[in-house]
């Protein structure tokens, strides 16, 4: 029984993904993208791994999906002449099954890789689930790395903006009725998702989440409100909006300096305080991954007329 | 024994539901009737499956969850109804297919 689920929705992944590259206009492709995250997910969570699935589906399909609908509702703005029809590309599709056929040959042939015994780790970093245990110990500088990529990509987006909407407020204005479905939904919305984001945070610790699942869903939060006009979009001259994007990443490397002005090795945590100091790196990451991902949707500054 | 059959009649008749409105959303002729059978039909069919699934909770925790994507879902769905008839609504753009 399970593995006819379990096919069925290899099938469908493969389906999925054929209907978001061959199929034709840009909607449709979003759409399929997001189907097809959201699939990856469950087949993450059937393999075991829920932290992946947790995180494919909040970032691969939520947020990357939102990122990709936006784009493509400012293209259809900009009165860009339309695209000519692009044919098939031989090219791309070649490319794309021979990776596809090495890494299949790379998984059968090549021999499964030695770790060390994490269990007889996991102690060192106080923490319960060893997929946070790696992330922010054993693999800290990938981590450290990743969060500054996200704020190297909001810089790279707000370079986008005119110098005369340098001041305005990010994003462009979205329009909600007063007391209509939208404004409501913002506010009954917010409530919930906070508690559930912090609780993934807090959970991360022992079992699954962690700081980039629940700060998706705390930016997902931050984008309703703002869509709804509840809150109000903020302006990149903000201190206080420029200090939540560099908290984390500010926290994780002081820490790591720390460390080395103690006498130990670059981003490594004494087993003593390993707890306490990973839970608070934890949440200024989780602060700044939910502000730079909610900000990197909203676009950058724009002083435009206002939009439905 | 009677809680699996309870499990089984009852997702079975939530599948019904997403048949019905899969299908009302396929064969529909307008975005507004096309919403009528996505929202309504489908949000029936994931009650029916939580119900189900809920005679195979372990306890109040799992239940009150079931409940609460249940809730949750129909919030969601209620509210993109509303926006994508009020989207569909004003004067139709260019469409890109």
């Amino acid at each position: 029984m399970s593995l006819a689920l379990d096919l069925a929705l290899c099938g469908l992944i493969l389906c999925v993904a054929l209907g978001a590259v061959v199929g034709r206009g840009v909607f449709r492709s979003v759409i399929f993208f997001i189907t097809y995250g959201l699939l990856l997910a469950i087949g993450w969570a059937r393999l075991g791994a829920k932290d992946v699935a947790l995180a494919e589906a909040a970032i691969g399909a939520g947020l990357t999906g939102v990122l990709l609908l936006t784009a493509h509702g400012r293209l259809r703005r900009m009165s860009v002449e339309r695209a000519p029809r692009v044919g098939p590309n031989p090219m791309a599709a070649t490319t794309g099954i021979a990776v596809a056929l090495a890494l299949g040959w790379a998984w059968f042939a090549l021999p499964a890789p030695t770790a060390p015994d994490l269990a007889a780790a996991l102690p060192l970093t106080g923490m319960g689930n060893p997929v946070t245990g790696v992330l922010l110990h054993f693999r800290a500088w990938d981590t450290l790395l990743e969060s500054i990529v996200l704020l190297a990509a909001l810089l790279g987006v707000w370079m986008l903006a005119r110098d005369v909407d340098w001041h305005a407020p990010l994003g462009l204005r979205y329009h909600a009725r007063p007391g209509g479905v939208l404004a409501s939904f913002g506010r009954l919305l917010p409530p919930i998702g906070l508690s559930f984001g912090s609780y993934l945070v807090w959970a991360g610790a022992d079992g699954t989440g962690g700081a980039f699942q629940g700060g998706t869903v705390l930016a997902a939060v931050v984008l309703v409100a703002m869509m709804a006009g509840v809150l109000p979009p903020p302006r990149v001259a903000q201190g206080g909006l420029r200090a939540a994007l560099v908290v984390g990443p500010g926290v994780f490397l002081l820490s790591g300096l720390l460390a080395v002005a103690l006498g130990m090795g670059f981003l490594t945590l004494p087993p003593a305080v390993a707890k306490p100091a990973t839970l608070i790196i934890e949440v200024a990451l989780t602060v700044s991954i939910a502000v730079t991902l909610a900000v990197l949707v909203i676009g950058p500054p724009d002083d435009k007329e206002p939009v439905r | 024994m009677v809680t699996d059959l309870a499990t089984y009649a009852l997702t079975g008749l939530g599948l019904v539901f997403f048949w019905a409105g899969t299908i009302g959303l396929i064969r529909f002729p307008d975005t507004f009737s096309r919403l009528h059978a996505l929202t309504k039909a489908d949000n029936l069919g994931l009650g029916f499956i939580a119900l189900g699934l809920a005679f195979q909770a372990d306890g109040w925790a799992t239940l009150a969850m079931l409940a609460l994507i249940w809730m949750l879902a129909l919030l969601a769905a209620g509210t993109v109804a509303q926006l994508v008839a009020r989207a569909a609504l004003s004067p139709p753009e260019e469409d890109e297919e």
